[in-house]
Protein backbone atom coordinates (compact mmCIF):
# COMPACT_ATOMS: atom_id res chain seq x y z
CA UNK A 1 0.00 0.00 0.00
CA UNK A 2 1.31 3.57 -0.77
CA UNK A 3 -0.18 4.58 2.45
CA UNK A 4 2.88 5.20 4.89
CA UNK A 5 1.00 5.19 8.72
CA UNK A 6 3.18 7.11 11.31
CA UNK A 7 1.09 5.23 14.13
CA UNK A 8 0.68 1.73 14.97
CA UNK A 9 -2.27 -0.57 14.48
CA UNK A 10 -3.23 -3.77 12.66
CA UNK A 11 -6.14 -3.03 10.46
CA UNK A 12 -6.00 -4.86 7.20
CA UNK A 13 -4.41 -2.11 4.90
CA UNK A 14 -6.72 -3.55 1.61
CA UNK A 15 -9.53 -1.96 3.09
CA UNK A 16 -8.22 0.71 2.23
CA UNK A 17 -8.97 1.05 -1.43
CA UNK A 18 -11.20 4.20 -2.40
CA UNK A 19 -15.24 4.27 -2.67
CA UNK A 20 -15.33 5.82 -5.68
CA UNK A 21 -18.55 7.54 -7.09
CA UNK A 22 -18.03 7.80 -11.48
CA UNK A 23 -21.56 7.83 -12.34
CA UNK A 24 -23.58 10.61 -12.71
CA UNK A 25 -25.87 11.41 -9.81
CA UNK A 26 -29.60 9.92 -10.69
CA UNK A 27 -32.92 11.67 -10.81
CA UNK A 28 -33.68 11.05 -7.35
CA UNK A 29 -29.87 11.67 -5.98
CA UNK A 30 -30.12 15.29 -7.50
CA UNK A 31 -33.58 15.50 -6.24
CA UNK A 32 -32.30 14.78 -2.51
CA UNK A 33 -29.66 17.23 -2.81
CA UNK A 34 -31.59 20.41 -3.99
CA UNK A 35 -34.27 19.46 -1.23
CA UNK A 36 -31.81 19.25 1.38
CA UNK A 37 -30.03 22.56 0.42
CA UNK A 38 -32.93 24.34 0.30
CA UNK A 39 -34.15 23.01 3.64
CA UNK A 40 -30.89 24.52 4.53
CA UNK A 41 -31.01 27.40 3.15
CA UNK A 42 -34.10 28.45 4.70
CA UNK A 43 -32.72 27.32 8.03
CA UNK A 44 -35.97 24.74 8.87
CA UNK A 45 -32.85 22.44 8.92
CA UNK A 46 -29.20 22.41 9.65
CA UNK A 47 -26.51 20.53 8.02
CA UNK A 48 -25.39 19.43 11.18
CA UNK A 49 -28.98 18.09 12.03
CA UNK A 50 -29.06 15.74 8.94
CA UNK A 51 -25.53 15.01 10.10
CA UNK A 52 -26.82 13.73 13.73
CA UNK A 53 -29.50 12.07 12.16
CA UNK A 54 -27.41 9.83 10.50
CA UNK A 55 -25.20 8.93 13.32
CA UNK A 56 -28.62 8.20 14.77
CA UNK A 57 -29.67 5.79 12.22
CA UNK A 58 -26.28 4.45 12.30
CA UNK A 59 -26.33 3.40 16.05
CA UNK A 60 -29.16 1.63 15.63
CA UNK A 61 -28.75 -2.51 15.45
CA UNK A 62 -29.99 -5.89 15.65
CA UNK A 63 -28.38 -6.09 18.68
CA UNK A 64 -30.83 -3.81 20.20
CA UNK A 65 -33.91 -5.67 19.50
CA UNK A 66 -31.87 -8.77 20.49
CA UNK A 67 -31.70 -7.27 24.41
CA UNK A 68 -35.22 -6.62 24.52
CA UNK A 69 -35.99 -10.37 23.48
CA UNK A 70 -33.14 -11.59 25.81
CA UNK A 71 -34.88 -9.50 28.38
CA UNK A 72 -38.57 -10.66 27.29
CA UNK A 73 -36.82 -14.67 27.63
CA UNK A 74 -36.16 -14.25 30.98
CA UNK A 75 -38.40 -11.74 32.70
CA UNK A 76 -42.20 -12.29 32.52
CA UNK A 77 -43.12 -8.96 33.68
CA UNK A 78 -41.16 -7.43 30.83
CA UNK A 79 -42.33 -9.72 28.38
CA UNK A 80 -45.72 -9.02 29.08
CA UNK A 81 -45.23 -5.16 28.91
CA UNK A 82 -43.34 -5.55 25.75
CA UNK A 83 -46.30 -7.37 24.10
CA UNK A 84 -48.97 -4.57 25.87
CA UNK A 85 -47.18 -1.51 24.58
CA UNK A 86 -43.63 -2.13 22.20
CA UNK A 87 -42.57 1.38 22.35
CA UNK A 88 -42.34 1.74 25.75
CA UNK A 89 -40.78 -1.13 27.31
CA UNK A 90 -38.35 -0.58 24.48
CA UNK A 91 -37.80 2.44 26.17
CA UNK A 92 -37.57 0.95 29.41
CA UNK A 93 -34.55 -0.38 28.13
CA UNK A 94 -32.85 3.08 27.04
CA UNK A 95 -33.94 2.49 23.12
CA UNK A 96 -35.14 5.80 21.75
CA UNK A 97 -37.98 5.91 19.55
CA UNK A 98 -36.85 9.04 17.03
CA UNK A 99 -39.22 9.03 14.37
CA UNK A 100 -43.13 9.01 16.11
CA UNK A 101 -43.88 5.63 15.10
CA UNK A 102 -45.37 2.83 17.85
CA UNK A 103 -44.12 -1.04 17.84
CA UNK A 104 -46.19 -4.04 18.17
CA UNK A 105 -44.20 -7.07 19.65
CA UNK A 106 -45.54 -10.37 17.72
CA UNK A 107 -45.15 -13.52 19.90
CA UNK A 108 -44.27 -16.61 17.76
CA UNK A 109 -45.53 -19.67 19.50
CA UNK A 110 -46.38 -23.52 19.01
CA UNK A 111 -49.69 -22.15 17.14
CA UNK A 112 -48.78 -19.01 15.76
CA UNK A 113 -45.52 -18.00 13.29
CA UNK A 114 -45.06 -14.37 12.45
CA UNK A 115 -43.84 -12.55 9.85
CA UNK A 116 -43.41 -9.25 8.95
CA UNK A 117 -43.36 -6.87 5.75
CA UNK A 118 -43.89 -3.45 3.85
CA UNK A 119 -45.34 -4.20 0.49
CA UNK A 120 -45.81 -0.33 -0.10
CA UNK A 121 -41.87 0.77 0.68
CA UNK A 122 -39.91 -0.48 3.48
CA UNK A 123 -41.57 0.28 6.58
CA UNK A 124 -39.01 -1.23 9.47
CA UNK A 125 -38.92 -1.27 13.20
CA UNK A 126 -35.78 0.67 12.29
CA UNK A 127 -35.14 1.57 16.30
CA UNK A 128 -34.81 -1.36 17.45
CA UNK A 129 -33.23 -3.16 14.33
CA UNK A 130 -31.56 -0.75 12.32
CA UNK A 131 -31.66 -0.36 8.87
CA UNK A 132 -33.38 -3.64 6.72
CA UNK A 133 -31.62 -5.66 4.53
CA UNK A 134 -31.68 -5.62 0.90
CA UNK A 135 -33.87 -8.38 0.01
CA UNK A 136 -36.79 -6.56 2.34
CA UNK A 137 -36.70 -3.92 0.50
CA UNK A 138 -36.98 -5.59 -2.99
CA UNK A 139 -40.12 -5.79 -4.61
CA UNK A 140 -40.07 -10.03 -4.99
CA UNK A 141 -40.34 -10.22 -0.87
CA UNK A 142 -42.89 -7.15 -0.52
CA UNK A 143 -45.13 -9.51 -3.58
CA UNK A 144 -44.75 -12.88 -2.14
CA UNK A 145 -44.34 -12.29 1.61
CA UNK A 146 -48.38 -11.93 1.63
CA UNK A 147 -49.48 -13.79 -1.29
CA UNK A 148 -47.42 -17.56 -0.67
CA UNK A 149 -45.97 -16.43 2.78
CA UNK A 150 -45.41 -20.53 2.96
CA UNK A 151 -43.04 -20.92 0.09
CA UNK A 152 -40.94 -17.41 0.89
CA UNK A 153 -40.42 -19.04 4.42
CA UNK A 154 -39.28 -22.33 2.75
CA UNK A 155 -36.84 -20.34 0.53
CA UNK A 156 -35.15 -19.02 3.73
CA UNK A 157 -35.17 -22.64 5.21
CA UNK A 158 -38.20 -22.44 7.31
CA UNK A 159 -40.80 -25.24 6.95
CA UNK A 160 -43.96 -24.37 8.97
CA UNK A 161 -46.19 -27.06 9.39
CA UNK A 162 -49.59 -27.39 7.96
CA UNK A 163 -51.01 -26.48 11.72
CA UNK A 164 -49.49 -23.93 12.88
CA UNK A 165 -51.23 -20.34 11.64
CA UNK A 166 -48.65 -18.40 9.76
CA UNK A 167 -49.33 -14.57 10.34
CA UNK A 168 -48.07 -11.83 7.88
CA UNK A 169 -48.06 -8.45 9.12
CA UNK A 170 -47.83 -5.85 6.42
CA UNK A 171 -46.80 -2.09 7.44
CA UNK A 172 -48.03 0.50 5.86
CA UNK A 173 -48.04 3.65 8.22
CA UNK A 174 -47.62 4.48 11.86
CA UNK A 175 -47.09 0.79 13.49
CA UNK A 176 -43.72 -0.97 13.42
CA UNK A 177 -43.95 -4.67 14.01
CA UNK A 178 -40.83 -6.94 15.77
CA UNK A 179 -41.15 -11.06 16.49
CA UNK A 180 -40.54 -12.26 19.81
CA UNK A 181 -39.13 -15.69 18.65
CA UNK A 182 -39.51 -18.53 20.28
CA UNK A 183 -36.79 -19.71 23.18
CA UNK A 184 -34.70 -22.53 21.86
CA UNK A 185 -34.66 -25.99 24.07
CA UNK A 186 -31.34 -26.53 25.59
CA UNK A 187 -30.98 -22.66 26.67
CA UNK A 188 -32.05 -23.25 29.87
CA UNK A 189 -30.07 -21.43 32.75
CA UNK A 190 -28.25 -18.87 29.92
CA UNK A 191 -27.54 -15.86 31.11
CA UNK A 192 -29.41 -12.24 29.26
CA UNK A 193 -25.93 -11.88 27.49
CA UNK A 194 -25.70 -15.42 26.42
CA UNK A 195 -29.61 -15.77 24.76
CA UNK A 196 -29.06 -12.10 23.04
CA UNK A 197 -25.91 -13.53 21.29
CA UNK A 198 -28.43 -16.14 19.26
CA UNK A 199 -31.27 -13.66 18.49
CA UNK A 200 -30.49 -12.67 14.68
CA UNK A 201 -32.14 -10.24 12.79
CA UNK A 202 -33.65 -12.59 10.39
CA UNK A 203 -35.23 -14.20 13.60
CA UNK A 204 -37.11 -10.86 14.30
CA UNK A 205 -37.98 -10.30 11.07
CA UNK A 206 -39.79 -13.80 11.30
CA UNK A 207 -37.80 -15.56 8.21
CA UNK A 208 -36.64 -18.01 10.16
CA UNK A 209 -36.60 -19.33 14.19
CA UNK A 210 -33.77 -18.78 16.85
CA UNK A 211 -31.36 -21.96 16.72
CA UNK A 212 -28.66 -22.50 18.91
CA UNK A 213 -26.11 -22.75 15.66
CA UNK A 214 -26.59 -19.23 15.54
CA UNK A 215 -24.64 -18.66 18.02
CA UNK A 216 -21.02 -17.98 16.33
CA UNK A 217 -22.88 -16.30 13.68
CA UNK B 1 -77.63 10.14 44.27
CA UNK B 2 -74.49 12.33 42.73
CA UNK B 3 -73.68 11.81 39.31
CA UNK B 4 -69.72 11.53 38.55
CA UNK B 5 -69.34 14.33 36.72
CA UNK B 6 -66.93 12.29 34.80
CA UNK B 7 -70.03 10.43 33.74
CA UNK B 8 -71.25 13.95 32.02
CA UNK B 9 -67.72 14.82 29.65
CA UNK B 10 -68.75 14.65 25.78
CA UNK B 11 -66.45 13.54 23.50
CA UNK B 12 -65.91 15.58 20.37
CA UNK B 13 -66.56 14.42 17.36
CA UNK B 14 -64.46 12.10 15.63
CA UNK B 15 -62.78 11.61 18.71
CA UNK B 16 -63.96 8.04 19.83
CA UNK B 17 -62.98 5.20 17.12
CA UNK B 18 -65.89 4.43 14.77
CA UNK B 19 -65.13 0.74 14.75
CA UNK B 20 -63.75 -1.43 17.49
CA UNK B 21 -62.61 -4.83 18.12
CA UNK B 22 -64.26 -7.93 16.43
CA UNK B 23 -66.07 -5.98 14.57
CA UNK B 24 -66.06 -7.16 10.79
CA UNK B 25 -64.99 -3.90 8.02
CA UNK B 26 -64.84 -3.56 4.47
CA UNK B 27 -61.80 -2.10 2.91
CA UNK B 28 -63.15 0.46 0.34
CA UNK B 29 -62.48 0.38 -3.31
CA UNK B 30 -60.98 3.33 -4.16
CA UNK B 31 -58.13 4.33 -6.49
CA UNK B 32 -56.91 8.46 -5.37
CA UNK B 33 -54.43 9.67 -7.37
CA UNK B 34 -50.62 10.41 -5.17
CA UNK B 35 -49.92 9.11 -1.81
CA UNK B 36 -51.91 6.71 0.13
CA UNK B 37 -51.15 3.93 2.76
CA UNK B 38 -53.59 1.24 1.71
CA UNK B 39 -52.11 -1.78 -0.52
CA UNK B 40 -54.61 -2.44 -3.78
CA UNK B 41 -54.35 -5.97 -3.01
CA UNK B 42 -56.39 -5.47 0.15
CA UNK B 43 -59.10 -2.91 -1.41
CA UNK B 44 -62.73 -4.14 -1.32
CA UNK B 45 -61.65 -7.68 0.85
CA UNK B 46 -63.47 -7.96 4.25
CA UNK B 47 -61.86 -8.26 7.89
CA UNK B 48 -61.91 -8.18 11.29
CA UNK B 49 -60.90 -5.48 13.62
CA UNK B 50 -57.91 -6.97 15.80
CA UNK B 51 -57.10 -3.89 17.73
CA UNK B 52 -58.06 -0.23 18.00
CA UNK B 53 -54.65 1.76 17.95
CA UNK B 54 -54.42 4.21 20.41
CA UNK B 55 -54.24 6.89 20.48
CA UNK B 56 -55.88 8.90 17.62
CA UNK B 57 -53.20 9.69 14.61
CA UNK B 58 -53.18 12.06 11.91
CA UNK B 59 -53.77 10.85 8.21
CA UNK B 60 -50.48 10.06 6.68
CA UNK B 61 -51.95 10.37 3.42
CA UNK B 62 -52.99 14.00 3.99
CA UNK B 63 -49.51 14.69 6.16
CA UNK B 64 -47.79 13.83 2.86
CA UNK B 65 -49.50 16.76 1.61
CA UNK B 66 -48.35 18.59 5.09
CA UNK B 67 -52.37 19.13 5.98
CA UNK B 68 -52.26 17.85 9.07
CA UNK B 69 -54.81 19.89 11.03
CA UNK B 70 -58.25 18.38 11.87
CA UNK B 71 -57.42 15.12 10.63
CA UNK B 72 -56.88 12.65 13.38
CA UNK B 73 -58.79 9.70 13.27
CA UNK B 74 -58.05 6.00 14.89
CA UNK B 75 -55.69 3.50 12.44
CA UNK B 76 -57.06 -0.32 13.02
CA UNK B 77 -55.20 -3.25 12.94
CA UNK B 78 -57.16 -5.23 10.85
CA UNK B 79 -57.07 -9.46 9.83
CA UNK B 80 -57.73 -11.00 6.59
CA UNK B 81 -58.06 -14.71 6.29
CA UNK B 82 -55.42 -15.57 3.66
CA UNK B 83 -57.53 -17.95 1.39
CA UNK B 84 -60.12 -14.64 1.46
CA UNK B 85 -57.78 -12.37 0.10
CA UNK B 86 -55.74 -15.04 -2.34
CA UNK B 87 -58.45 -17.27 -4.11
CA UNK B 88 -55.68 -19.62 -5.43
CA UNK B 89 -54.04 -19.17 -1.47
CA UNK B 90 -51.76 -22.24 -1.18
CA UNK B 91 -51.59 -22.75 2.45
CA UNK B 92 -53.42 -23.42 5.71
CA UNK B 93 -57.03 -22.10 5.64
CA UNK B 94 -56.18 -20.25 9.14
CA UNK B 95 -53.58 -18.40 7.63
CA UNK B 96 -53.97 -14.65 8.56
CA UNK B 97 -52.99 -11.34 6.80
CA UNK B 98 -52.46 -8.61 9.62
CA UNK B 99 -52.19 -4.81 8.36
CA UNK B 100 -53.39 -1.36 9.91
CA UNK B 101 -55.42 0.64 7.95
CA UNK B 102 -56.99 4.34 8.56
CA UNK B 103 -60.55 4.99 9.51
CA UNK B 104 -61.56 6.77 6.32
CA UNK B 105 -60.79 3.38 4.28
CA UNK B 106 -63.00 1.15 6.32
CA UNK B 107 -66.93 0.69 6.36
CA UNK B 108 -69.12 -1.59 8.09
CA UNK B 109 -69.42 -4.88 6.74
Amino acid sequence: MAQDHAHDHDHDHDDHTPITAEAAPGYYEVMETAVREILIEKGYLTANDIRHQIEVLDSRTPALGAAAVARAWTDPAFKARLLENGRTACEELGISFYDDTQLIVLENTAEVHNLIVCTLCSCYPRPVLGLPPDWYKLKPYRARAVSEPRKVLAEFGTIIPDDVEIRVSDSTAVIRYLVLPRRPEGTEGWSEAQLASIVTRDAMIGVIPVTLEKEAA
Amino acid sequence: MNASPLASVVPALKELPAFSEGQRVRVLERAPIGHYRVPIYLRRHVGTVERVIEPAMIDNEEEGYGRNAGNRLHYYRVSFRMTEVWTRYDGSPRDELHIEIFETWLEQA
